[in-house]
C-alpha cells in the first residue's frame, strides 16, 4: 500500500469520529495530517529495522550454537545426562581345600553420606541418629574413615541396617540430601578366628592403598570397589580374588539419579581360591593350642602345600571389613598377646634343639662324623685353650653318645663339639639349603627372613670377624639363630621328603569363576638337595627314636599307631648368667623359654610334616610335642581328641 | 450465518492465524516440557480460552471507548501499584501480588496495557500543539508505576512497561537528536544504574558475561539453556526426546524458559520457523498501526506490537546467552495465565484497530 493510500483515509476520517472532535479542537493551529503520518511512517520503519536487526542477530545466535557450535553442545548435554557407573565384581570365595567356604560375600544395607554434599556433617549425623541407631563407635569409625579417606565421595556412618531401618530412612530421606542407603557386598568370615592369620582381611580402600593401585596402574579395575585384601591369602591373591570391573552407561537427571540403563559391560567376578589347608586340622590344631601362645604350621611334604597354619590367638577378621572401630583396634594392639601378630610367618626364634637333626645331617654329608663316632659327655663343651663351660642341659652329661643318640636324648655337648669343628660358612652353605635364613617364597606377605649366621653377616651386622665361640651355640640352635615356625616345618617337610624342596603355599588352584576351569599353584618341585640316602635314613630312624621310649618326645610319643618322627627344642627367652641353674618354676610365665617340635609322619613316608611352637611354653616334650601328636594323630588317623592335650609347662625333662 | 458474522466481524483473520500458529507450537511444546502433565496442560487451555475471550471482547471495543477508558484504567493501575507497595503479599522475596477479595492480583501486569494507553492518549490529545515539555509529562507518566515496579522488585515487569513507553514516546515521534543524547546520557550513567541494582539483579548480568563463574547458581540456568539449543542441532532431538528438558536439566522449563526445551527439541527448523512467525506478527501489527486512522490507534497499535517483539527478543535473548535472564516470558508460549491474557488483550487492541480502519474505509 502507498502512503498516499494512508494520507487520503486518514484525511477523510478528519471529518467524523475522533479525528473529527480532534479537528475541530485544533482548528486555530496549523497543521499537517500529511507529514504527520509519513513522520508515524518513518518511525514504524525505522522501529521495523530495529525488530529485522534484533531478530537478526537471534538468528545468527542460534547458527552459532546450533550449527557452528552443535558438537560442543552435543557433547556437553551428553556428559550431562550419561554417567559411567562402574559395576563392581564379586569377590572370589576362599574355600578350604574340602571346599568349605571361608570368606565369602554377602549383602547388607549401608547408610552412607557423601561429605562434599552435607554442609554440617555433626548436625546431620545428630539428625540421622533419630532415625536409625547410630552408636558412638559408628561416629568415632566415620571420623576416622574420614581422616584416612580424603578423597572417598561415600563413606558409611552405619553399616549392616535392619529392615526396620531402611524403612525409617526410606521415609525420611527427603530429609537427609547427600545421604543414602547403598546395597554393598561385604566379606563374612564364616569361621571368625579360626585360621584368621591364613585368610587375612579386607578393608576399605584407603589413600595409601590407592597409591599403590595407581603405581600399578589398576585403579581403574577398582572404580566402585571400596575393599581390597589387607592381609593374609586376601591380600597376596588381590587380583585373582578381585575380579574386572564392568560399566555401565547410565541416563541420569539433574539430581543425579539415574533414569534407565543405556548399556552395560557385566563385570567379572574374581577367582574363587581352593587352600590347601584342611580345615577340620586346623580347628584341631588351634583348639591344641588351649590358652596358650604360638604357633603351627604343617606341611604336606609331597607337595609343599600347607595343610595347617596356627597363630595364636587369632583375631576375628570380619571387626576389619567396615573398617574397624577405634576402641576394637586399641583393644587388639595394645593386647600383651598381640592376636594381630602372624607368629608362624614372622615370629623369629631361636630354633633350640629342633636343628639338632640338619646339624647332624650336616656331619655326615660334609664328613665332620661318622654314625659310630661318640663322645663322652661330661655334661659341659669347653674350646681348646679355654676355660669357658658350654653346659649341657643335663647337669653331668649324657655319658657316651654317638649321633643316633644326641639326636634322641639331645645331647648339647655333642652339637657344641660338632660346630665348633664346623666351619661357620661351610655349615651356612649347607643349612641354608633347607630354607634357614631365607624366606620360603610362601604365598602370604611379610615373611620374617630368620637368621642362619655366617662370617658375612656378622661382619655386616657387627662390623667383627667370627669367633670360635660365635660356632658353639650355633650348634644347638641358639647364639644368633632365629627361625620362623614356617621355616622350620618347611626344613622338617623337605627332610622328610629326602631333599626334594617345595615352596610352601596355601593356595592349592584358583578356580576361574566364568569358565571353571582350575589353575593348580605351583604343584612342581623347585629344586632337589643332593643328600645321601642312608645318611638321611639314619637322621630319621633317630628322629622315631626320639618319641620312643627313651627318647626326648616319649610321653608324647606313646601309643601312637604310626612311625612317628620328631624332635624336641627349647628356645631360651632370656640369657642365663654363667653357672646359674635355670628354674622354670621361678622365672615368671612370660620370661619361660619358648617350647618347640618339629615333627613328621609316618616316618617311612611322610604325608605330614610340622613345626609346633608355644610361647613360654617350657621344654619341647611338655607342651610343643603333645599338640604335634594331637594333630598327626587327627591327620593320619582321623581320630579327634576328646579332650585338649593336656599342657604341662612343668613336666619334668625326658632323656 | 449473521451470527456467525457478527461473531468474527471484528476479528482480523490474519492475525489470529498468526497467533493461532504461535499457540500450537507453543501447546505442543508445553506437553513436552510439562512432561505431558494433563494438569498443566488443562490448565493451560482455560488460561487460553480466558485469554481468547478477553481478546474477542477487546476486539468488539471500539477505539473511542479505549480512547476514553485510558486515564481511568492508568490511574487504577497506579492507585494499585501503591496498595502494592504498602500492603502487598511478598513471594519469593517480591512484593508484587495484590489481595483483591478472594484473589490475588499483580497491578505491574496490568500496566502493560494500562501504560500504552495512557500514553497513546496523551499524544493524541496533545498531536496538534506537540511540544517537548509533551515528553516531559510522557517521561513522568512512565517513570512513577515504572520505579513502583522495580521497587518490587520486577526488573522483569518493569523493563516491558519501560519499553511499551519508550515505543509510544518515539513513534509519537521524540526527535532523533534527544533521543540520540538520551542514549549517551543513559550509556554515561550506567555505572550509576549498576549501583542501584540488587545484587542478584548484578549477579545475572556478571552470570551473563561469565556463566561458567557460578555453574551450580546464578550461572545454572544460561548455561544449561545454552547447551539445550545448541545440542539442539539443525533438527532437533525432536518431540519429546529433549534430554536436558526431560532429565530436568533446564530449570523452569515450562515458563520462562520453555524456548530452551523448543529448540532443543526441533533445532534450528524450529527456532528459525518461530522467529519467522513473530515476525509476521509484528509485520501484520505494524501494518495496523500504519493504517490506523487516528495517532491514538496508531501510537496504541505501534506499541503494542513492539511489546510482542520485546518480549519475544528478551525471552529468547536470555534463554540462549545473549541477554541477563530476567522474568520475562516466551510470549503466546510460556505457560501461565497472566501473560497470556495480557498478550491476547494486547492482539484485542489490534484487531480494534484494525476494525476502526475497516469500518472506515466502508
Amino acid at each position: 500500500m502507498s502512503t498516499g493510500s494512508i494520507g487520503r483515509n486518514l484525511f477523510t476520517s478528519q471529518s467524523r469520529g475522533i479525528g473529527g472532535r480532534l479537528g475541530s479542537r485544533g482548528l486555530g493551529e496549523y497543521r499537517d495530517p500529511e507529514r504527520e503520518v509519513r513522520r508515524f511512517h518513518l518511525r514504524l520503519a525505522a522501529a521495523g529495522a530495529l525488530v529485522l536487526i534484533a531478530f537478526g542477530v537471534l538468528f545468527g545466535r542460534f547458527i552459532y550454537l546450533q550449527v557452528i557450535q552443535h558438537s560442543y553442545y552435543h557433547t556437553k548435554a551428553e556428559d550431562n545426562r550419561i554417567s559411567v557407573v562402574p559395576l563392581p565384581p564379586n569377590r572370589g570365595l576362599i574355600m578350604d581345600r574340602t571346599g568349605v567356604v571361608l570368606a565369602r560375600n554377602h549383602s547388607a544395607y549401608t547408610l552412607e553420606i557423601q561429605p562434599d554434599q552435607v554442609d554440617d556433617l555433626d548436625a546431620t549425623i545428630d539428625a540421622l541418629a533419630g532415625v536409625v541407631d547410630i552408636q558412638s563407635r559408628d561416629r568415632k569409625r566415620f571420623k576416622k574413615l574420614r581422616e584416612d579417606m580424603r578423597g572417598a565421595e561415600s563413606l558409611p556412618i552405619k553399616t549392616r541396617l535392619s529392615d526396620e531401618e531402611v524403612a525409617r530412612f526410606a521415609a525420611n530421606a527427603y530429609r537427609f540430601p547427600g545421604v543414602a542407603i547403598k546395597a554393598r557386598l561385604y566379606r563374612e568370615y564364616p569361621f571368625g578366628e579360626l585360621a584368621s592369620h591364613v585368610l587375612g582381611y579386607i578393608g576399605r580402600i584407603n589413600d595409601r592403598d590407592l597409591q599403590w593401585l595407581e603405581s600399578r596402574d589398576l585403579s581403574a579395575n577398582y572404580k566402585g570397589t571400596d575393599f581390597m585384601g589387607k592381609t593374609g591369602v586376601e591380600q597376596f591373591y588381590e587380583q585373582e580374588l578381585h575380579g574386572s570391573t564392568g560399566s555401565a552407561h547410565v541416563e541420569i537427571d539433574a539430581g543425579g539419579r539415574s533414569v534407565r540403563t543405556l548399556s552395560s559391560h557385566a563385570p567379572t567376578a574374581g577367582n574363587s581360591l581352593v587352600l590347601t589347608l584342611d580345615l577340620k586340622l586346623q580347628e584341631v590344631a588351634e583348639k591344641a593350642f588351649g590358652s596358650y601362645r604360638g604357633a603351627l604350621v604343617a606341611i604336606d611334604p609331597s607337595t609343599g602345600g600347607i595343610l595347617a597354619f596356627v597363630s595364636r590367638p587369632g583375631y576375628d577378621p570380619n571387626l576389619f571389613v567396615d573398617g574397624i572401630d577405634p576402641q576394637s583396634w586399641e583393644r587388639l594392639v595394645k593386647d600383651p598377646d598381640k592376636p594381630l601378630s602372624n607368629r608362624a610367618l614372622n615370629g623369629a626364634y631361636p630354633p633350640g634343639s629342633t636343628f639338632k637333626p640338619f646339624m647332624a645331617l650336616m656331619a655326615l654329608e660334609l664328613g665332620k662324623r661318622t654314625p659310630e663316632y661318640a663322645i663322652s659327655d661330661p655334661g659341659y663343651f669347653s674350646l681348646p685353650g679355654q676355660t669357658h663351660r658350654y653346659r649341657d642341659w643335663k647337669v653331668g652329661g649324657h655319658g657316651m653318645v654317638n649321633l643316633r643318640r644326641s639326636i634322641v636324648i639331645s645331647c648339647d655337648t655333642y652339637y657344641y663339639g660338632l660346630a665348633s669343628d664346623t666351619d661357620i660358612d661351610k655349615l651356612n652353605e649347607f643349612l641354608s639349603q633347607f630354607g634357614f635364613g631365607e624366606r620360603s617364597g610362601i604365598d602370604v606377605r611379610g615373611e620374617h627372613k630368620g637368621l642362619l649366621p655366617s662370617r658375612a653377616w656378622k661382619k655386616k651386622r657387627f662390623g667383627e670377624r667370627w669367633y670360635a665361640g660365635d660356632s658353639v651355640s650355633v650348634g644347638i640352635g641358639q647364639g644368633y639363630n632365629l627361625t620362623t615356625p614356617l621355616q622350620l616345618a618347611q626344613a622338617t617337610a623337605i627332610l622328610a621328603n629326602n631333599g626334594v624342596v617345595y615352596r610352601p603355599h596355601l593356595v592349592r588352584e584358583v578356580v576361574d569363576t566364568v569358565t571353571g576351569e582350575r589353575r593348580a599353584i605351583e604343584p612342581e618341585p623347585i629344586r632337589k638337595i643332593s643328600l645321601h640316602p642312608k645318611w638321611v635314613q639314619l637322621v630319621k630312624s633317630a628322629m622315631v627314636d626320639v618319641t620312643r621310649p627313651g627318647g626326648t618326645a616319649a610321653r608324647a610319643g606313646a601309643g601312637a599307631e604310626y612311625t612317628f618322627a620328631g624332635k624336641t627344642g627349647t628356645a631360651q627367652v632370656i640369657a642365663m648368667k654363667q653357672d646359674e641353674k635355670y628354674d622354670e618354676k621361678k622365672v615368671s610365665e612370660r620370661f619361660r623359654d619358648h617350647a618347640l617340635f618339629i615333627s613328621f609322619a609316618p616316618a617311612e613316608a611322610p604325608r605330614i610334616a610340622l613345626a609346633v611352637l608355644v610361647e613360654n611354653g617350657g621344654h619341647g616334650s611338655a607342651t610343643a610335642a603333645p599338640i604335634a601328636r594331637v594333630v598327626l594323630d587327627y591327620f593320619l588317623l582321623d581320630k579327634k581328641p576328646e579332650q585338649p592335650p593336656v599342657l604341662d609347662p612343668d613336666a619334668p625333662e625326658e632323656g | 450465518m449473521r451470527l456467525w458474522q457478527r461473531f468474527t466481524g471484528n476479528i482480523d483473520g490474519l492475525l489470529l492465524a498468526i497467533v493461532a500458529l504461535i499457540v500450537t507450537l507453543g501447546i505442543v511444546t508445553l506437553y513436552s516440557a510439562t512432561n505431558e502433565s494433563s494438569t498443566r496442560m488443562t490448565a493451560q487451555f482455560v488460561n487460553l480460552a480466558v485469554a481468547l475471550a478477553a481478546m474477542w471482547i477487546v476486539a468488539q471495543v471500539p477505539t473511542q471507548t479505549l480512547l476514553r477508558s485510558a486515564v481511568p484504567v492508568y490511574l487504577i493501575g497506579l492507585a494499585l501499584l501503591v496498595a502494592v507497595a504498602v500492603g502487598g503479599d511478598v513471594v519469593n522475596g517480591a512484593r508484587r501480588w495484590l489481595h483483591v477479595g478472594v484473589t490475588r492480583i499483580q497491578p505491574s501486569e496490568m500496566m502493560k496495557i494500562a501504560m500504552p494507553l495512557m500514553l497513546a492518549w496523551y499524544f493524541h490529545r496533545r498531536a496538534a500543539t506537540l511540544g517537548l515539555g509533551d515528553y516531559l509529562i510522557a517521561a513522568v507518566l512512565l517513570a512513577v508505576p515504572t520505579a513502583l515496579i522495580i521497587r518490587q522488585p520486577d526488573l522483569g515487569t518493569a523493563l516491558l512497561v519501560l519499553a511499551t513507553g519508550c515505543y509510544v514516546i518515539f513513534l509519537a515521534g521524540l526527535s532523533w537528536r534527544i533521543i540520540l543524547g538520551l542514549v549517551i546520557a543513559g550509556a554515561a550513567s550506567l555505572p550509576l544504574v549498576w549501583t542501584l541494582l540488587h545484587d542478584y539483579q548484578k549477579r545475572r548480568i556478571l552470570t551473563l558475561l561469565d556463566p561458567s563463574q557460578d555453574p551450580l547458581g546464578s550461572g545454572y540456568h544460561t548455561i544449561q539453556a545454552t547447551i539445550a539449543v545448541g545440542s539442539g542441532g539443525l533438527g532437533g532431538k525432536g518431540w519429546l526426546n529433549g534430554t536436558q528438558a526431560h532429565l530436568e536439566f533446564i530449570p523452569e522449563r515450562h515458563t520462562d524458559f520453555i524456548f530452551a526445551v523448543f529448540s532443543e527439541e526441533f533445532g534450528l527448523l524450529g527456532t528459525s520457523v518461530l522467529l519467522l512467525l513473530y515476525s509476521a506478527l509484528i509485520a501484520r501489527g505494524l501494518m495496523i498501526a500504519a493504517n490506523a486512522p487516528t495517532p491514538f490507534s496508531r501510537l496504541l497499535a505501534g506499541s503494542v506490537t513492539l511489546i510482542f517483539f520485546t518480549y519475544a527478543f528478551v525471552n529468547m535473548g536470555m534463554v540462549s546467552g545473549i541477554l541477563p535472564v530476567v522474568g520475562v516470558p516466551l510470549p503466546f508460549i510460556s505457560y501461565g495465565g497472566t501473560a497470556l491474557v495480557t498478550l491476547f488483550l494486547g492482539v484485542g487492541i489490534l484487531m480494534s484497530v484494525a476494525r476502526e480502519r475497516k469500518l472506515m474505509q466502508t
